[in-house]
């Protein structure tokens, strides 16, 4: 492809949460009426972080990029799938191999104002990681990685407690943190959607520097199309805990295909004012997420719904025929070859064959 | 790791050839931390005049209970004259405070014991059981809230059953079934009040971890690889130790009210003087109708003190528990 190694593998990642139903449905569970409900925030997601890349995760809220990123860094453990590093699959990792991962994936949290503990110093924070993986040279690589976070001098910082900072400090602490260990990559949970618009600018350049110098490869999370393709060199797209377009960044932009991310490059962005970040809105709701509809998933909102095939049979994420991105639309002629019209259960040819019940079910 | 250095780029490369020699003092700079925090505390604690006013009662209670023998005029327990038939005694000494002519201050109980003695004395008992009880009530909790509220799941079932069923034990039954079965000893009071007390503690401080331990701090000391006891002690504790702190001197408190009721219903220690046991003692012997008020008045103004100094102290602290800081 684009000639650089794979450094992470992400594969079928499902990651679902049971739903808190109170202590009347667990009763009733416990008797054994009903089942209980999941969440299905990630559903089946595969892509893979190239070396010194910048991968984006854009999407409506609510739709798994968070679950996802934290999936990716072991904050989760996944309900399926796996994701593999090093040629090792982490499910199957001693645990040698996990800290040594542990040492290789950070992770830079949304709200700066919950990121730092209250009650550590700036020193303390970052030196954090050196102490749990037992890394010589305490000072001397908190002080530079503060150095490289801008925090100048280094050591005006050491002793200051987190309500001493600006916001726009306290994300560059979390990214000191992030960098001390000097890791392979780092997932960034919209790290700049929650700061003050005039601090914005000092912190993406930062983040941009951390690639170039480090060499990193960064997971970018956001719904901020216009920030992601400034910073990122291939986007994902995800709605409802699936991937539904992935590929180059100039190609997802200027030539979406799936009608979700057009609707999203043509949504504009409405100012929230409560959230303090803009938010996209589009037409209609977002599905349910405890009860999965068949078919597509974007199908009660999308424009360009094509009938039965849409409403019954689930679009793999694939190559197709017209352009370089994947897509997962049944618009769009298979790479490969595969014709969903072959899997849907009321189709003529297959009610013809006889051969209707047997075929494969649709949901994954 | 060194193993992979030489491919990827790092701007640390360079510290790894040769140990530098500019390593912070550890323990120096976490004393000098905590001494900054304590001192801030304090400040904010002593900002206001009543508790202020109650730290100086406490101090001065404690001042009291270390030099008792020396400021104590006879011996609690000893008694100073027996009367005709035996061991009561009809007609006792008046307080010398009141003009009487007699050489006992708060005059004598119907027993023939010093009652300004007993009350020096039984500063000890009330400062022995609040300061133990509060303790351990506080320790436990604080450790059982941090376990159940980390963990969650099985771990927080369990541990919150064990609380739930403590929750339905009332306080002077249990108390009565302890004494009896092991004694009426202050200890075992003491004991029979760490059982029924951490509870509360233990309930406050769980929903503090369980919330505290999704914060994104916690998720980053995760992902750098922080193991269960490192959270915990690092970043659960520290930030629940203020409220420990509020319960633990709440706990004073109610442990000594609590063992002065207990002693008040007969089921105290006989061989200490408590304030408690001189409440009951005065009862037995019917004070009041013999108008004797300097019996019962003195330790009961001595309760209230201490109690009312301890809550406000707590209520000061509160105050800190909130601040900015969060
Ligand atoms: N720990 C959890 N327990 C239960 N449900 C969860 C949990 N975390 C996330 N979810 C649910 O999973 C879905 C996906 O959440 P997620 O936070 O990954 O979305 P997101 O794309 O990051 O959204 P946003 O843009 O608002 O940050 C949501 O419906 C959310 O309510
Ligand atoms: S598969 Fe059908 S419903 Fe889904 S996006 Fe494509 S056209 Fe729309
Ligand atoms: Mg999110």
């Amino acid at each position: 492809m684009s000639g650089k190694e794979a450094l992470l593998e992400v594969d079928g990642l499902k990651k679902h949460f049971k739903v808190n139903q109170g202590w009347i449905a667990s009763l009733m569970e416990s008797f054994g009426s009903g089942e209980p409900d999941y969440v299905h925030a990630v559903d089946g997601v595969s892509f893979e972080l190239r070396e010194g890349e910048t991968l984006g995760l854009a999407g409506e809220s609510g739709c798994g990029k968070t679950t996802t990123g934290m999936s990716l860094v072991k904050l989760h453990e996944p309900t399926a799938g796996d994701i593999i590093y090093d040629d090792q699959r982490l499910s199957e990792a001693t645990d040698a191999e996990i800290k040594k991962f542990r040492q290789n994936a950070q992770m830079i949290f949304q709200d700066p104002f919950e990121s730092l503990n209250p009650r550590m110093t700036v020193y303390d924070t970052v030196a954090e990681p050196l102490r749990i993986h037992d890394i010589p040279n305490e000072t001397a690589r908190v002080q530079r990685a503060l150095e490289f976070a801008e925090l100048l001098p280094a050591e005006h910082y050491f002793d200051q407690y987190p309500h001493e900072l600006s916001g726009g400090q306290r994300q560059r602490v979390a990214i000191a943190r992030a960098l001390v260990l000097d890791p392979d990559f780092i997932v960034a949970d919209e790290p700049v959607s929650m700061l003050d618009v005039s601090l914005r600018a000092g912190v993406l350049s930062l983040l941009d520097r951390m690639t170039d110098e480090f060499g990193l490869s960064v997971v970018y999370i956001s719904h901020d199309l216009s920030l992601l393709r400034h910073m990122c060199d291939r986007l994902a797209i995800m709605y409802m805990g699936k991937i539904v377009e992935k590929g180059p960044t100039d190609q997802i932009i200027e030539n979406p295909q799936h009608p979700y991310t057009q609707a999203l490059i043509n949504a504009v962005p409405v100012p929230d004012p409560g959230v303090g970040r803009d938010r996209v809105e589009l037409q209609g709701e977002v599905g349910d997420v405890i009860d999965i509809p068949t078919g597509c998933r974007f199908k009660n909102r999308c424009s360009e719904y094509i009938g039965d095939v849409c409403d019954q049979v689930v679009p793999p994420l694939e190559q197709k025929t017209e352009f370089e991105q994947d897509v997962a639309c049944h618009l769009y002629e298979s790479a490969a070859g595969y014709d969903p019209y072959e899997e849907m259960s009321g189709s003529p040819s297959a009610a013809e064959t006889g051969d209707g019940a047997e075929s494969t079910p649709a949901d994954d | 790791m060194a193993q992979e250095e030489q491919s990827s780029r790092s701007i640390y490369t360079d510290l790894d050839d040769g140990g530098s020699d500019e390593e912070i003092d550890k323990w120096q700079r976490t004393f000098r931390l905590w001494r900054e925090t304590l001192r801030e505390h304090w400040g904010m604690l002593t900002d206001e005049l009543s508790v202020k006013l109650s730290m100086l009662t406490v101090a001065g209670f404690m001042l009291i209970a270390i030099f008792a023998p020396f400021i104590a005029t006879h011996q609690p327990l000893q008694r100073q004259y027996q009367g005709e038939a035996g061991i009561i005694i009809e007609d006792w000494a008046e307080p010398s405070l009141l003009g009487a002519d007699t050489e006992y201050l708060l005059g004598t109980t119907a027993e023939g014991f010093d009652i300004f003695s007993q009350l020096i004395y039984g500063t000890r008992a009330a400062l022995l059981v609040g300061l133990v009880a509060a303790i351990f009530t506080a320790g436990i909790g604080t450790l059982v809230g941090l376990v159940a509220g980390y963990y969650g799941g099985k771990v927080d079932d369990a541990l919150m059953r064990i609380v739930d069923f403590l929750y339905g034990m009332p306080l002077l039954p249990t108390v009565i079934v302890l004494v009896a079965v092991l004694g009426p000893d202050l200890w075992n009071i003491i004991l029979a009040l760490i059982v029924l007390q951490w509870r509360s503690t233990a309930r406050v401080i769980r929903s503090q971890s369980l919330s505290l331990r999704e914060r994104p701090f916690v998720k980053a000391a995760e992902v750098a690889g922080a193991g269960d006891w490192h959270i915990i002690s690092r970043h659960l504790a520290p930030n629940v130790l203020p409220m420990t702190f509020l319960y633990g001197s709440f706990g004073i408190a109610w442990a000594i009210l609590a063992e002065a009721g207990i002693s008040f219903i007969g089921l105290g220690d006989p061989n200490t003087v408590s304030w408690g046991t001189m409440l009951q003692a005065s009862r037995a012997y019917s004070a009041l109708s013999f108008g004797a008020w300097w019996w019962f008045v003195p330790p009961g103004i001595c309760i209230g003190l201490l109690v009312i100094s301890g809550f406000l102290i707590g209520r000061g602290y509160e105050e800190i528990t909130n601040p900015k800081l969060q």
